[in-house]
């Protein structure tokens, strides 16, 4: 594993009134690496990637991409610096197409006048490329690539999201829950997914509550526990009841943070 | 299409991991594919207007110029008649594709009538009452439509105020302010036609033997024209609809729809004073009093065109499909002679068909 990290947060605070949602929160991403943010609701670990992906600003801490500080005041701004995360809710639009959805708020003009003058949108091009990624990733089972989402399964809809993400972000991948609404064959679907991404060397933050799920992909697992990380483990060290034990507070880690 | 894509198809399968999803491999592989081939007719049919939105009034429209056609025979079925349909609807068309826009939106804008003859009454009043150059005077009635249009957007996307309720008080707001400017007076069609010909520019026409078509028609079929491809072929278009589908995941990747939605109520405004200028060229003068069923005309022509009042979905042909649907009605039953009443009850019986319609043909999606 590369030694500098791709994506770290410093003392990240979050107050909401009086309650106070991240208590100096660190973060840190590997190039490549699976990192699996887990913790009980309430924890503070939804607040603590949306700070990083734009959709919350955090009242202190830093947050640097590549060594770079970076002030995200919103999810697009995130999104050009290369973070995509893919939502719970997907944020697809469904009666849109594939293609549309996947170049929504990026579209690609026609070359030439007609692009220029006439603002029209290259869907051959659009269409392509959409194609590819979803055949990249093994989602080809999709015919048309001019279907509605709404006619998509579940399982075919985060296969979408995780496609857009994986074709835009070039630097970090978040993934909120990707396997919470999927049945058992459709979750194996999207960890294949995820799988593949990171063979790609992009690198993947992925929340989850399924633990068997974070100790199959994961390469480190982060541990979140009132508004703070609590440590990290390496899975292969640790088994899911001690993770558990970590996270609910039934168990201190030692203080050796492993990987 | 095939049916042979499987689970492993992916790029490099792993190998299921967990206990419970070791019997995966030896499950059911076509989980992800699609099973089209196997439709009855009617099931074919259901996608087919799924896919193709305008298609039902499209088909109804034919079908009524038929049904029509068969009765009256050569006197409906004259080029004359149908060219009349067509100046009937033409208002109608225009502030339709105004309302076109909003609905897509999953808005509604009852303000379309009142910006309508307001802006034709700025027009008429800045030429006569200030001695404006009615070129100057036509600028000035678009940018106050534009204006109310952009007041309704910033209440829609800034203040979050239901577009019903914000339309609703600017219906009332900018129909007192017509009057209350205008004094209740209409200016005369002969003085507009001896001093300022320009604000009658939609009543000319140009004829082919029986046929007459008025400007007016031919800003209705190129406006239409236009916004169908700005819709379709443009990312502001494809916006419109992701921000009328949903929202919140418009916003989430990367659509500013708060923007969207000023630019399209304030197009919309636009689009009704052009729709109040060429309310001067139908009527000849200007009256505070004219379009006064403009807003439901348009709800009636959208609805009746199979767009969906949940917005994102329908298109703007649709609409303007509804609106000659209306308009074939109206004439003729007024050629056969009924009670016009007859019209506005089958009027309301192809409101409730069309959203029924709507509901059913949605069905492929569930």
């Amino acid at each position: 594993m590369a030694l500098e990290p791709i994506l770290t947060a410093r003392g990240l605070v979050k107050r909401y009134g009086r309650v106070t949602a991240l208590d100096q929160a660190d973060f840190d991403l590997y190039p490549g690496e699976i990192l699996a943010v887990i913790g009980d609701n309430g924890a503070g670990k939804s607040s603590m990637i949306k700070a990083i992906s734009g959709a919350i600003t955090p009242d202190e801490g830093e947050i640097r991409l590549e060594g770079q500080p970076v002030h995200f005041r919103s999810p697009i701004e995130a999104r050009s610096a290369g973070i995509e995360t893919v939502y719970q809710n997907l944020a697809l639009s469904p009666a849109l197409s594939i293609a549309d959805n996947m170049f929504l708020g990026r579209e690609i003009r026609k070359p030439g006048v007609m692009g220029q003058w006439f603002r029209k949108l290259d869907r051959t091009a659009m269409e392509k490329f959409a194609r590819d990624k979803l055949s990249e990733l093994g989602l080809m089972t999709i015919q048309n690539i001019n279907q509605a989402v709404e006619t998509l399964s579940g399982g075919q809809r985060q296969g979408v999201a995780v496609a857009r993400a994986a074709a835009f972000g070039s630097k970090v991948i978040i993934l909120d829950e990707p396997t919470a609404a999927l049945g058992v064959k459709e979750s194996r679907r999207v960890l294949e997914l995820i799988l593949d991404v990171r063979r790609r060397g992009i690198p993947i933050v992925l929340i989850s509550h399924n633990m068997p799920h974070v100790f199959e992909v994961a390469d480190r697992i982060h541990i979140h526990r009132l508004g703070r990380r609590l440590t990290v483990i390496n899975p292969k060290d640790y088994t899911m009841s001690d993770a558990v034990a970590f996270m609910t507070g039934a168990k201190l880690p030692a203080e050796a943070v492993a990987a | 299409m095939s049916e042979t894509s499987t689970v492993s198809q992916g790029a490099q399968p792993s190998q299921p991991s967990q206990e419970f999803e070791k019997v995966l491999s030896g499950s059911a592989t076509q989980v992800a594919s699609f099973d089209t081939h196997d439709k009855t007719p009617v099931q074919k049919f259901q996608h087919f207007l799924h896919g193709s939105p305008s298609a039902v009034p499209l088909i109804v429209l034919v079908l009524s110029v038929a049904v029509f056609g068969i009765i009256l025979g050569g006197k409906f079925f004259s080029a004359f008649t149908m060219t009349l349909i067509l100046q009937q609807v033409a208002i109608v068309g225009i502030v339709g594709a105004a309302q076109t826009l909003v609905i897509l939106t999953a808005g509604i804008d009852l303000s379309v009538g009142a910006i309508m003859v307001l802006s034709s009454v700025v027009m008429g009043q800045f030429t006569f009452r200030y001695g404006l150059p009615p070129s100057l005077a036509v600028l000035c009635g678009l940018a106050c439509g534009a204006f109310c249009g952009y007041i309704n957007g910033l209440l829609v996307a800034r203040m979050k105020l239901p577009p019903f309720i914000v339309t609703l008080g600017m219906w009332q707001i900018i129909l007192a302010s017509n009057f209350l400017y205008s004094a209740n007076e209409t200016i005369r069609s002969q003085d507009i036609s001896a001093q300022a010909p320009l604000l009658q520019f939609f009543g000319n026409n140009i004829r082919f033997g029986g046929a007459v078509f008025t400007y007016g028609v031919i800003a209705m079929v190129l406006l239409v024209a236009l916004l169908w491809y700005v819709l379709n072929h443009t990312a502001w278009g494809r916006h419109v609809y992701a921000v009328g589908d949903d929202p919140d995941a418009a916003e989430l990747a990367g659509v500013n729809v708060k923007r969207m939605l000023v630019s399209v109520y304030t197009l919309s405004g636009l689009i009704c004073a052009l729709a109040g200028w060429a309310l001067i060229g139908r009527i000849g003068s200007v009256s505070p009093t004219a379009g006064q069923f403009a807003n439901i005309e348009s709800i009636t022509a959208v609805v009746i065109g199979g767009l969906s009042l949940f917005g994102g979905r329908g298109s703007i042909l649709g609409m303007i499909f509804g609106a000659l649907i209306v308009g074939v009605f109206s004439l003729g039953l007024r050629l056969i002679g009924t009670d016009p009443q007859w019209t506005y009850l089958l009027i309301g019986v192809l409101i409730i068909s069309a959203v029924a319609i709507d509901q059913w043909i949605r069905k492929v999606a569930g």
